[in-house]
C-alpha cells in the first residue's frame, strides 16, 4: 500500500478528507473473510447472495454474502488466477445452473458449478495463459482471450479461434452488437465478428473485421456503454469514445487529467507525470456518464457533452484500480492506497465565483489556479450545472492495495485486497434489525413467545 | 450504626436471594429446626459451668460483633476433614486430617471425637457366615451419612461411613469414617446434600481402589491355597504310601483334617473372588449408583495408572485378563493355624485402596475442604449466585465467567422456564418433603439375608409414624419430649453427641411398592430423596434423628453371571444425571452479581416476561417485608441466607403476580423517573452496601488465618485476579481524570489500546480495565495484555482491550502507524504521557460505576460492585433485546421511523438511559442477540461494529 507521493507536501494534503463523522456511510459493521493465502484480485457475483473470489494462490472460494460464510473452497488451479466470469445457464428445460469459469496462469481454464462446488470440466489446451474471459450469454458461448481468442460453447468444444495475434495477449474483450467483440490487444482494438459457420450446424467463425489504432499506449481499459457506444482508456490517459456500430471514433479526451481546458499548458508538467499517474485504470458507466479511474483521481465524463464534467484529481494518495457506479448517484472506488472511498456526484448551486474542481490547481499555486479555474467556471457555466464528486465516506480496513470490490445492495460491499483478506461491509443497523428478527424467529421456533403464567 | 448496617446488608443478601423466612425450611435434611432451637435453648437452661468448663457459644455476641463468627466457640480454628478407621486392635483411631496440620485441630481432641464419630456407624455391614448360608457373604453396603454435633466440644460434623475389604480383618471389613468437622452446625445442615455428593465420590474413590485391591489379595490367596492343597495332597499321599499298616496315624487324619480344610477355604475364597468381581455390573443397574470417575486426571489414570483400568469387555470372562496383568507371585504354603494375633500389622489405608486411589481420594477430600472452607454464608450466597446465573443463560456470558458453570446440556438449562408445569407438579412433591416426616416402613429395609438393620428402632419407630409426622411439624417441643419418653436409652452413648441425620439414597426404596407412603423429594442437585427415620435418642443428649438402613445389593441371578474383571468405566454415564461430578464452581467474587440487583431490577425483569413469556430467567421474589423479617431484638438478622433449590424457585419464584395488568406493561415499572428515582436509591444504598461489605470482610479479614475463603481450585487463581483487577480498576479510576470515557469505549466495544514502554504499567491497566469488558461468547475474555507487533483490523475483532508496546525502532513506528490507520476503530490509552484519546461520553452510567470518590476501599469489594452495575447493564440490555415490538413493527404497515422512535424513546424515558448510555446498552443487546442466535457448535466469525464518531485527545 501507501503508494508514492512525488508531488511531496502539497498534493498529499489535496486528499479530500472526510473528517470522523461520516453520517452518509452506512458501513457500520465489518466480517473479515479469511480464506486466501496470496492477493485476492478478482471478486464476482454469482447470484442474490453469493459471490466468489479469486487471486494469486489459485484458490477459488464461494462466499455468502449475507452471513460471510465460506460456501466452497475450490482447488483446481495450480497458478494464480488471470480471469474470472459468471455463467449461469439459461436452459429452459433444467434448472438454472451457476457455473463460473476461471483461467489460470497454468494456462487451464476450469468451469466450476457453484451449488456443488464441483470442478465441471476443465480445459488444458491453451498455448499461453488466458487473460481474459467473456461470455456471450446471447449466443451461449464463451470466448477466452490469450495470446489468440478461442470461442467455446457451454459444452467447452472449441468452436473456432484466431490465428496468433501477438504475444503479449488480449488483454481486455467487450462485447459488441452484431456478434462483434471488441479486443484490446497492446495499443491496438481489434474488432472481430463472430459468423454462422456454414457446413457445421452449431459452429461459429470468427473473423478480424478491423483494428484501430487510435491509442498512442496500451489499451487497460474497456467498458460498453450501450448499445452505441463502448469506452475505452489507455496507459497514457486516453480515453476514447466508440460508436460501436461502425467503430469510429465520437470523441476523444486525450490530457484530461492535466486539465480539460488547456490541454495543452504547461507540456513540462505533462512531462513530469509519470505514466502510472495518468493510466486509465478502470472505466464503468451509466447512461449518461462515463467514469473513469485515472491515476489517483477520478473523472466523470459526459458522453453528451464531450466532456469531464467533475472529478477529484486525487481522490486517493495512490493508484484508483477500481469504481463502481451505485444506483443512488454515488461512485465508490478503492486503491492501492489500502482505502475504499465513497462519493457522491453532487450539482453545484450557481455559484459564479467558485472553481469547477476545487483544489484541483493547489499545486500549481493559487494565482494562477483561480484564474483557470475562473476561466473554466464561466465555460462551464454557460450550458450546463456545475458538478462536484463529494466524499462521503471511506472505509479503512485493508492493510494492502483493495483491488477490487463488488456492491451488494443491500447486503454490503465486499472488497479484496492485496492483504489476503476479503471483507464484508454492512449496514449496521440493518444487519441490528435482522438479528432482532431472527431472534424472535428463534424464539417463535423454541416456543417461547407464549406467555405463561 | 453497626446494626443498621448488618441490616442492610442481611436485608439486601436475602432479599436478593428471593428467599422468605417460609423457605427456611430445608428439604434437605428430615428434622425440623425444632431441635436445634431446643437444643439451644438447653443449653441456655443449663446451670452455669465452672469458668474453665463452659463453653461460649457466641462469644463475641455483645455490641458490634460479626454476628456470622461462630467460629470462635470451637476448639479448633478452621473447618477439618478426618479421618479416623475403627481398628479391631484398638478401637477408634483417627488416621489424618486434612488439611494436614496440628494447628488446625488445635486442643480438639482428635481421638474422643474418633471414638464418637465411629460409635454412630450405622451401616450395619457384616461379613461372615449368615444364618442359611454356607459361605462368607461380602455385603456391599451403602455408605451411611450421618450428621452429628457435640455441643462440648463445639464441633459439628457430616460423618461418612464406610467399610473397605481386608483379607486378613475380621470379618473381611475395616470400617472408615470420613468426618467433615466444622464449628458451624448450620453449615453441616445446610450443606449437607453437597457435602454427601463430595463425600461420595471420594468414598467411591477408595472403594473402587480396595476392591481391586482386595481381589488382587484374593487372587494371591487362592494361588497360596493351591499351592498349599497340591504340598498337602502330596504329603497325604506319600503318607498313604509310607503308611502299610491298614489305619490311619493321627498325624494322617491331622493332614486330611488340614487338607479338607484348605479345600474349604478355597471354595470360599472363590466365592469371595466372584463376588467381588460381580460388583460392578451389579451396580450398574442402579441409577443411584456413583461410579468414582477420576476426571482431572484421567491422563494420569491411564498411564500412572495400573492395567486394571485397561479397557475390557464386560461380556468376556475376565480370568485371563487379571491374571495376565498380576506381577508373577510366587505362592506361600500357608499354614494350618491362621496367624492370627493381634500383634499382626493391619493394613495401611494406602495399602488398602491402592496408591493411585488413595492419593485420587486425597485430592478429593482437599477439593472438599478448599470448597467448604470459610463461612457458611458465604458458601451459600455464592451458591444461590451460581444457580441463578446458571439460569441467566441468555445474559451471564457478558460479564461474568460461565466456564466455571456447569456446563449442561441446554435443553437442561432452559429446565426453570420451559418445564413449568412440570415444576409445579416438581415442586408439589417438594412442599410435601418439605415438612419433615419420620416416615418408615420395615420394607425399606431390604429383607435379604445379609442385611443386618437394627430392627428394634425400626419396629418401634413404624408404630409412632403417623403420630411423629404431625408432631415434628407442629409441636416440636413436645415431639422432642415424647421422644425423650419413649425412645430414650435405646443406644447406649457418651455424654454430648448428636446424631442429627443421616441421609440413604433411596432409589432402592422409592421403587419398591411398600414405599408409597415415602415422601419423594426430586432434589435438582442429587435428585436423591431423603428418607428420615428417627433411631434412637439416648439418654442424655444423644439424638440419632434418622439414618439410612443398609442393604444387601447383590441380587442372587447376578451374582455368578459376571466374573470378569472389575471395570469401573462402563457406567459412567449415571454421573452426568447424578449431578455428582466435581462440580466446577463459580467463585464467589464473580457470583455476586446479584448483589445489587434491588427490587426494580427484578420488577423490570417482569416486563421482560411480558414480551418474551417463559424464555426469561426465573424472577425472583419480590422482597419480603421488613416486619416479616426474622430479626432478633438487637435489629441482628441471625439467620444466614438459605441454599437454593432451582426447582424450588422454579415453583415459586414464578412472577410476581400484578392484578388487573396481565401481560401488559406496568406503567410505573418502566416510568424513568421511578428508574431513576430507585437508582437513586440503589445508589445510596449501594454506598452503604459497600461500606459494610468492607467492613464485613475487613471484619472477615482478621480472622481470615483462621477461616480462609471457601475457593475452588480452578478459580483460586480467578479469584486472585479479580482482586488485583478490582484493586487496579479502583487505583486506575483514582488516577486518571479520563477513567470515564476510557471505560464507556470498553462497555460500547470499542477496542481500547493500552499504549505504553513499560510491560509491567500496560499489563497492570489491561488488567485494571479487564473488568469492565464484555464477552463476546462464553470463551476467553476478549482482552490481549500485550502486543508487539502492529495491530490489523482482525485483532480489533477479537479484542477489546489490547496492552501495546511502544518502541522507538522502526518496527516502533510501524505500530503507531497501524494506530493511527485504525484510529477510527480504537480508543487510545497512552501509559507513558497519560493521554487518551477517544471519543466523548456524557452518559451517568459509567460514573456511577467509577466514581473517583468512591469510598470503597478493597479490591474486590469494588469488583463487586462494578459487577452489580454490569449486571444493571445486562438486565437493561436483555429487556431492550427482547422487547418485540421495539425491534419489529406491531403492524405491517407500521413504517420503520416509528419503530426506530419507540425503541430511542424506550432506551431513553424507560430505561433511563442518557446519551451514549444507549449505545452501551445498544451494543450489549447486540451481544445477546448474536449469542442467542448463534448456532451451537458453530462460533461464526465475529463482526465488527463501530460508529464513525469523532474522538477526542483528554490529558491529565
Amino acid at each position: 500500500g501507501g503508494g508514492r507521493e512525488p508531488q511531496g507536501l502539497a498534493e498529499k494534503s489535496s486528499v479530500q478528507t472526510v473528517g470522523e463523522e461520516q453520517t452518509q456511510n452506512p458501513y457500520t459493521e465489518l466480517l473479515v473473510l479469511k480464506g486466501h493465502q496470496d492477493i485476492v484480485r478478482f471478486l464476482v457475483q454469482i447470484d442474490d447472495c453469493r459471490f466468489a473470489s479469486a487471486g494469486d494462490d489459485g484458490i477459488v472460494c464461494l462466499w455468502n454474502a449475507q452471513t460471510g460464510e465460506k460456501l466452497f473452497e475450490l482447488h483446481g488451479h495450480t497458478h494464480k488466477i488471470t480471469a474470472i466470469a459468471p455463467f449461469s445457464s439459461s436452459d429452459a428445460f433444467e434448472e438454472k445452473r451457476h457455473l463460473i469459469i476461471t483461467a489460470s496462469a497454468d494456462r487451464t481454464v476450469i468451469v466450476w458449478d457453484c451449488t456443488s462446488g464441483r470442478q465441471v470440466q476443465k480445459v488444458s489446451c491453451f498455448h499461453s495463459t488466458v487473460k481474459c474471459l467473456t461470455v456471450l450469454q446471447r449466443l451461449d458461448v464463451w470466448l477466452s482471450g490469450g495470446s489468440d481468442l478461442c470461442v467455446w460453447n457451454r459444452k467447452l468444444d472449441l468452436l473456432c479461434k484466431t490465428s496468433h495475434l501477438t504475444d503479449a495477449g488480449i488483454s481486455a474483450l467487450v462485447e459488441l452488437p452484431k456478434n462483434c467483440v471488441a479486443a484490446a490487444v497492446g495499443k491496438e482494438l481489434i474488432i472481430f465478428r463472430l459468423t454462422d459457420s456454414n457446413n457445421e450446424s452449431e459452429g461459429w467463425n470468427v473473423l478480424e473485421v478491423k483494428r484501430l489504432v487510435d491509442h498512442q499506449d496500451n489499451i487497460l481499459s474497456l467498458v460498453s456503454v450501450n448499445d452505441l457506444t463502448f469506452v475505452t482508456g489507455s496507459h497514457v490517459g486516453e480515453l476514447i469514445v466508440w460508436d460501436a456500430l461502425d467503430w469510429t471514433k465520437q470523441a476523444s479526451e486525450c490530457n484530461f487529467w492535466d486539465s480539460s481546458v488547456h490541454p495543452d499548458v504547461q507540456p513540462e508538467i505533462k512531462l513530469s507525470q509519470s505514466p502510472n499517474e495518468t493510466s486509465v485504470q478502470h472505466l464503468t458507466s451509466d447512461e449518461e456518464y462515463v467514469f473513469a479511474a485515472v491515476g489517483k483521481g477520478i473523472y466523470v465524463y459526459n458522453l453528451q457533452m464531450k466532456c469531464v464534467i467533475a472529478c477529484q484529481r486525487t481522490a486517493h494518495d495512490s493508484s484508483v484500480l477500481h469504481i463502481e457506479k451505485l444506483p443512488n448517484r454515488q461512485l465508490i472506488s478503492c486503491s492501492e492506497d489500502g482505502s475504499v472511498r465513497i462519493w457522491e456526484l453532487r450539482e453545484k448551486q450557481q455559484l459564479p465565483a467558485e472553481p469547477v474542481p476545487t483544489g484541483f490547481f493547489n499545486m500549481w499555486g493559487f494565482g494562477r489556479a483561480n484564474k483557470q479555474a475562473n476561466q473554466a467556471a464561466k465555460k462551464m457555466q454557460e450550458n450546463t450545472p456545475i458538478y462536484f464528486l463529494e466524499l462521503v465516506g471511506d472505509l479503512i480496513g485493508h492493510s494492502s492495495a483493495v483491488q477490487m470490490f463488488l456492491y451488494f445492495g443491500e447486503l454490503g460491499l465486499a472488497t479484496c485486497s492485496a492483504d489476503h483478506l476479503i471483507i464484508l461491509w454492512k449496514d449496521g443497523e440493518r444487519e441490528s434489525s435482522l438479528r432482532s428478527l431472527t431472534l424472535f424467529q428463534k424464539l417463535a421456533q423454541n416456543g417461547d413467545l407464549q406467555l405463561k403464567l | 450504626m453497626e446494626h443498621r448496617r448488618y441490616r442492610a446488608t442481611e436485608n439486601q443478601v436475602l432479599g436478593l436471594m428471593g428467599i422468605t423466612a417460609e423457605e427456611w425450611k430445608l428439604p434437605v435434611i428430615l428434622f425440623g429446626d425444632a431441635e436445634m432451637v431446643t437444643f439451644k435453648d438447653d443449653l441456655y437452661r443449663e446451670p452455669p459451668l465452672p469458668e474453665e468448663y463452659s463453653v461460649p457459644l457466641f462469644p463475641f455476641a455483645g455490641h458490634g460483633a460479626n454476628p456470622w463468627a461462630k467460629v470462635a466457640g470451637s476448639k479448633f480454628t478452621r473447618d477439618f476433614i478426618l479421618i479416623s478407621e475403627f481398628s479391631e486392635q484398638v478401637g477408634p483411631q483417627p488416621l489424618l486430617t486434612i488439611p494436614d496440620d496440628a494447628k488446625v485441630s488445635g486442643t480438639f481432641d482428635l481421638n474422643y471425637f474418633s471414638l464418637r464419630i465411629m460409635s454412630v456407624d450405622y451401616q450395619a455391614s457384616f461379613v461372615g457366615h449368615p444364618p442359611g448360608s454356607a459361605y462368607p457373604k461380602l455385603n456391599f453396603v451403602e455408605d451411611s451419612k450421618v450428621v452429628l454435633g457435640d455441643s462440648k466440644e463445639g464441633a459439628f460434623a457430616y460423618v461418612h461411613h464406610l467399610t473397605l475389604y481386608d483379607l486378613e480383618a475380621r470379618g473381611f471389613v475395616r470400617p472408615f469414617c470420613m468426618a467433615y468437622i466444622s464449628a458451624d452446625e448450620h453449615k453441616i445442615m445446610q450443606q449437607f446434600q453437597e457435602l454427601s455428593a463430595e463425600f461420595s465420590k471420594a468414598s467411591e474413590c477408595l472403594k473402587t481402589g480396595n476392591r481391586k485391591a482386595f481381589a488382587n489379595e484374593l487372587e494371591k490367596k487362592l494361588k497360596d491355597l493351591d499351592y498349599t492343597r497340591t504340598v498337602l495332597h502330596n504329603e497325604t499321599e506319600a503318607q498313604k504310601k509310607a503308611n502299610d499298616k491298614g489305619y490311619y496315624t493321627t498325624q494322617a487324619i491331622e493332614k486330611a483334617n488340614e487338607l479338607a480344610s484348605v479345600e474349604k477355604s478355597i471354595i470360599e475364597h472363590q466365592d469371595l473372588l466372584r463376588q467381588i468381581r460381580s460388583y460392578p455390573y451389579r451396580k450398574l443397574k442402579e441409577s443411584e449408583f456413583h461410579p468414582y470417575e477420576p476426571e482431572r486426571a484421567l491422563d494420569r489414570a491411564d498411564a500412572g495408572c495400573d492395567q486394571d483400568l485397561a479397557p475390557s469387555d464386560p461380556a468376556e470372562p475376565g480370568e485371563t485378563h487379571l491374571y495376565t496383568h498380576i506381577p508373577s507371585y510366587t505362592p506361600k504354603l500357608i499354614k494350618a493355624k491362621s496367624a492370627k494375633c493381634f500383634d499382626k500389622k493391619l493394613k495401611t489405608l494406602e495399602e488398602l485402596c491402592d496408591v493411585y486411589f488413595f492419593t485420587q481420594t486425597l485430592d478429593q477430600l482437599h477439593h472438599i475442604e478448599r470448597t467448604f472452607r470459610g463461612d457458611v454464608c458465604y458458601l451459600l450466597t455464592e451458591q444461590i449466585s451460581r444457580a441463578l446465573l446458571k439460569q441467566q443463560s441468555v445474559t451471564n456470558f457478558l460479564f461474568e465467567d460461565v466456564s466455571f458453570l456447569d456446563e449442561k446440556p441446554p435443553e437442561k438449562q432452559y429446565r426453570g422456564c420451559q418445564g413449568l408445569g412440570q415444576d409445579a407438579t416438581d415442586g408439589k412433591c417438594l412442599e410435601e418433603s418439605l415438612t419433615p416426616k419420620v416416615v418408615v416402613s420395615l420394607g425399606s429395609y431390604k429383607s435379604s439375608v445379609e442385611c443386618v438393620p437394627i430392627k428394634m428402632e425400626q419396629e418401634m419407630e413404624d408404630s409412632e409414624e403417623p403420630k411423629m409426622s404431625e408432631s415434628v411439624t407442629s409441636e416440636p417441643q413436645e415431639n422432642l419430649d415424647y421422644l425423650d419418653a419413649d425412645i430414650k436409652g435405646s443406644i447406649s452413648s457418651g455424654e454430648s453427641i448428636e446424631v442429627l441425620g443421616t441421609e440413604k439414597s433411596g432409589s432402592g426404596l422409592t421403587k419398591s411398592e411398600s414405599q408409597a407412603s415415602l415422601p419423594v423429594m426430586p432434589s435438582p442437585q442429587a435428585g436423591r430423596s431423603k428418607v428420615g427415620s428417627r433411631r434412637t435418642v439416648s439418654e442424655d443428649s444423644i439424638e440419632v434423628l434418622s439414618t439410612c438402613p443398609s442393604e444387601s445389593l447383590i441380587p442372587e441371578d447376578f451374582k455368578a453371571s459376571y466374573p470378569s474383571a472389575i471395570n469401573e468405566e462402563p457406567y459412567a454415564d449415571n454421573d452426568d444425571e447424578r449431578g455428582l461430578r466435581f462440580a466446577p464452581r463459580l467463585s464467589p467474587g464473580i457470583a455476586d452479581e446479584q448483589d445489587d440487583v434491588s427490587k426494580q431490577e427484578s420488577l423490570v425483569q417482569v416486563d421482560a416476561a411480558c414480551c418474551i413469556g417463559k424464555e426469561s430467567p426465573i424472577f425472583l421474589e419480590p422482597l419480603p417485608e421488613l416486619g416479616q423479617k426474622p430479626c432478633e431484638e438487637d435489629g441482628v438478622v441471625r439467620i444466614p441466607p438459605q441454599p437454593y433449590r432451582a426447582a424450588e424457585q422454579g415453583l415459586r419464584g414464578g412472577f410476581p403476580a400484578h392484578d388487573g395488568v396481565p401481560g401488559g406493561l406496568l406503567p410505573y415499572e418502566l416510568d424513568s423517573r421511578y428508574l431513576s428515582g430507585s437508582r437513586e436509591v440503589s445508589k445510596s444504598s449501594l454506598d452503604e452496601c459497600s461500606d459494610s461489605t468492607s467492613y464485613i470482610s475487613s471484619a472477615a479479614s482478621t480472622c481470615s488465618d483462621r477461616t480462609p475463603s471457601p475457593a475452588h481450585p480452578a478459580c483460586q487463581a480467578g479469584e486472585r485476579h479479580r482482586k488485583r483487577a478490582g484493586q487496579n480498576a479502583l487505583r486506575f479510576i483514582r488516577q486518571y481524570p479520563f477513567a470515564h470515557p476510557a471505560i464507556y469505549s470498553l462497555l460500547s466495544g470499542r477496542t481500547l489500546v493500552v499504549l505504553g514502554e513499560d510491560e509491567a504499567m500496560v499489563k497492570k491497566l489491561v488488567t485494571a480495565l479487564s473488568i469492565f469488558v464484555p464477552n463476546c461468547g462464553v470463551y476467553a475474555k476478549p482482552v490481549k495484555h500485550w502486543v508487539t507487533s502492529p495491530l490489523h483490523l482482525v485483532d480489533f475483532q477479537k479484542w477489546k482491550l489490547i496492552g501495546l508496546q511502544r518502541t522507538v525502532s522502526p518496527a516502533g513506528v510501524n505500530v503507531l502507524h497501524a494506530l493511527s490507520r485504525y484510529s477510527r476503530y480504537l480508543s487510545i490509552l497512552d501509559a507513558d504521557s497519560k493521554t487518551l484519546r477517544c471519543p466523548l461520553y456524557k452518559g451517568t452510567v459509567v460514573a456511577r460505576l467509577a466514581d473517583h470518590r468512591t469510598q470503597i476501599k478493597r479490591g474486590s469489594t469494588y469488583y463487586m460492585h462494578v459487577q452489580s452495575i454490569l449486571t444493571q447493564l445486562c438486565s437493561k440490555a436483555f429487556l431492550f433485546t427482547f422487547c418485540h415490538h421495539l425491534h419489529l413493527p406491531i403492524s405491517e404497515r407500521e413504517p420503520e421511523e416509528s419503530v426506530v422512535n419507540r425503541r430511542m424513546n424506550f432506551l431513553k424515558l424507560q430505561l433511563g438511559l442518557a446519551n451514549e448510555d444507549v449505545k452501551i446498552v445498544q451494543y450489549l443487546a447486540e451481544l445477546l442477540k448474536l449469542h442467542y442466535i448463534q448456532e451451537p457448535g458453530r462460533g461464526g466469525s465475529p463482526l465488527l461494529r463501530f460508529d464513525y464518531v469523532p474522538s477526542f485527545l483528554y490529558k491529565i
